[in-house]
């Protein structure tokens, strides 16, 4: 029973894999299976105009950006450079290719790239790690760190980076921001000294969180060795993302049906089993729907506040590649706009299967 | 206390300690003001009100004439403007487990399952007994309103009728001096306010514990009580008529409407209501 409905409960999270699922499990239901496949067959059609778009327009693109190279070789250097040029480019050599927006196919080829490099750091990783173990076990045994493999890291050690960023700095938001909200929540008289305080702060751009806590972990961190590019990047994500969870917390608690409170007060609970009894479970869903935004809110600065603070994530990935301004730069933050996307959508999926989880009115689900 | 208090009576001791009356909840010049920007509104005023032990009183007026105010000042969620309420002599000063509430809407903690929501009271309640014998209380009663089937089912998972029967439950199994119904079953549909109507009646003739019910409605109000208590229209509103309905019981719906002055009482409640 408890099984059926949780994977109820999940179906209706993961719209986007329901319809594959339902496929699976319908096969017995006609209607079913036809409006899956409806549905699937419209965004396949969908997908497929995009990406038509898109071939077009990045086509289009570096027509113009061809014909202005071959227009100014022609006003510079003559007829003959302007020849030179086109044969350039229509050879495919990639020192003269147009540097535009690249085209679909180019950034498959980029990201099979990007993971084949993936394939050949890992692998020399992996050699380094094997030729090192005897040091390390040396090294270890005799107290002193162990040598750790510093060359380029690939693009999936990047994302990695990225995710165990954006969680940390969910995890300081959710630690800061939820107890903040049950205690100001409770209290009408903390709630606007607080309040101030939160709508000053709430609109501050992730730029700025980002400057000040340099300014105080720069400090904290003198002589200390390690990298303090992680921690500032957490901090300064979980810092812009935390006011969701603080509001939302604050009015869960706060707007308790004047019923729970009612029974709280005839049975007259003391103040734990108050709060943990009655109160904190009623705002559990607001709770979530707060950490649900906090998360979307902590991916979407993380690029920002990664770049500023050389964190080597997904946005010091691309700004570099940016100003790298290599032959595949372009194809290469395309797909990092693309995995970006999809990380995000899975993220916060995950936060509404959570959230549908805990929240006992069922129609609740957004 | 005196030697010459002869303890024949065991009613009237309550604790060890001796009351001179069978009065288990007294009203006296209850009066309740809201201050509004254009002055005060008074919704009770002069109202006085003496309910028996045992006795079941329900109490019948007209929409907003201030029964839900009283009753919620019975039971400590209001404040009290004037005048003062005693339970057993006691001043009311806040909420309490000694009166137990069923309110309009169940108010069962949706997250809960049944049998947690009755546990909730009793151990709040009987802490010092242990947690098996608690467990026992909350699925006695339970089975008492007929919900031997749904211990853990969530609130949410009930119907409307089901969630009321364990408001029901969750109210007697703390064991209350007073039971306190805020028009329970006026959210119900008919049949199952027939239904409910005579598992509460099954329960209170077993418990008999003092009880005062809200109602809009003229046959339940009969059906349920020993006393119908009319309230006049608002503002300050107060008792109107009091209709004693000396039925015998245990009472069935059957013998109640066959009553040779069923329908005298009924013509009297609704003559008040009319007025």
């Amino acid at each position: 029973m408890k099984q059926e409905i949780t994977l109820k409960k999940q179906h209706s999270g993961f719209a986007f894999f329901k319809q594959i699922a339902s496929i699976v499990k319908s096969k017995f239901e006609k209607d079913a299976v036809s409006k899956s496949l409806k549905k699937t067959a419209i965004t396949i059609v969908s997908i497929l105009l995009f990406l038509g778009l898109w071939h077009l327009g990045s086509k289009a693109l570096y027509n113009k950006e061809a014909a202005y190279r071959i227009e100014k070789a022609l006003e510079e250097q003559g007829p003959a450079a302007a020849d030179a040029e086109r044969a350039c480019i229509a050879s495919g050599e990639s020192r003269c290719q147009p540097n535009t927006l690249p085209s679909p196919t180019q950034v498959w080829a980029s990201f099979m790239s990007l993971i084949a490099d993936h394939h050949l750091i890992q692998a020399k990783k992996d050699a380094f790690n094997l030729k090192m173990e005897s040091t390390n076990a040396k090294l270890i045994a005799q107290g002193k760190k162990a040598i750790v493999y510093t060359g380029r890291a690939s693009f999936i050690d990047i994302v990695l980076t990225s995710i165990k960023t954006v969680f940390a700095g969910f995890l300081l938001a959710l630690i800061i921001a939820v107890p903040i909200g049950v205690i100001i929540g409770l209290s009408p008289s903390l709630r606007s000294a607080f309040n101030w305080f939160i709508q000053i702060f709430k609109p501050v751009s992730p730029v700025v969180w980002y400057l000040l806590v340099f300014m105080i972990v720069k400090t904290l961190y003198i002589g200390a060795s390690s990298d303090n590019a992680f921690v500032i990047s957490f901090v300064s994500v979980g810092l812009c993302a935390m006011w969701a969870t603080l509001v939302n917390t604050a009015m869960g608690v706060s707007s308790v049906d004047k019923d729970y409170i009612n029974v709280a007060k005839v049975l007259k609970l003391g103040t734990f089993q108050k709060v943990f009894k009655v109160i904190l479970p009623s705002s559990l869903p607001l709770i979530f729907t707060g950490l649900r935004i906090t998360l979307s809110v902590a991916w979407m600065v993380l690029i920002a506040i990664e770049l500023l603070a050389q964190s080597p994530g997904l946005g010091l990935f691309v700004w570099e590649e940016f100003q790298n301004g290599a032959n595949d730069s372009n194809a290469k933050i395309i797909v990092a706009m693309f995995v970006i996307g999809i990380i995000g959508f899975l993220l916060d999926r995950l936060m509404l299967t959570i959230q549908q989880m805990v929240s006992f009115n069922k129609n609740e689900g957004i | 206390m005196s030697a010459t208090i002869t303890k024949t009576d065991n009613t009237n001791f309550e604790n060890g300690i001796y009351y001179p009356s069978k009065v288990m909840l007294d009203l006296i010049n209850l009066k309740k003001v809201y201050p509004t920007p254009k002055g005060d509104y008074v919704v009770l005023e002069n109202l006085n009100l003496q309910i028996m032990k045992e006795e079941f009183v329900t109490i019948i007026g007209h929409s907003g004439c201030g029964k839900t105010t009283m009753l919620s000042m019975i039971a400590g969620l209001n404040s009290i403007s004037g005048g003062n309420i005693s339970v057993l002599g006691n001043p009311v000063k806040g909420p309490g487990p000694d009166r137990g509430v069923i309110f309009q809407s169940p108010s069962l903690m949706p997250w809960m399952t049944a049998l947690q929501n009755v546990l909730l009271g009793v151990n709040q309640v009987f802490p010092h007994i242990p947690k098996k014998q608690r467990v026992d209380i909350a699925k006695y009663y339970l089975h008492k309103v007929g919900l031997d089937g749904a211990f853990n089912k969530k609130a949410t998972e009930l119907s409307q009728g089901m969630q009321q029967r364990v408001g029901i439950a969750r109210a007697f199994a703390i064991k209350p001096k007073v039971l306190l119904l805020d028009e329970p079953f006026g959210m119900l549909d008919s049949l199952t306010r027939g239904e409910l109507q005579d598992i509460l009646i099954e329960i209170w003739n077993k418990e008999k514990i003092t009880a005062v019910m809200i109602t809009h409605d003229v046959d339940e109000a009969i059906f349920l009580a020993d006393r119908v208590v009319m309230m006049t229209s608002g503002p300050r509103a107060k008792i109107g008529d009091v209709l004693t309905v000396d039925f015998e019981r245990p009472r069935t719906r059957k013998s109640v409407l066959e009553h040779k002055d069923y329908y005298a009482c009924r013509k009297h409640l609704i003559d008040f209501l009319e007025h």
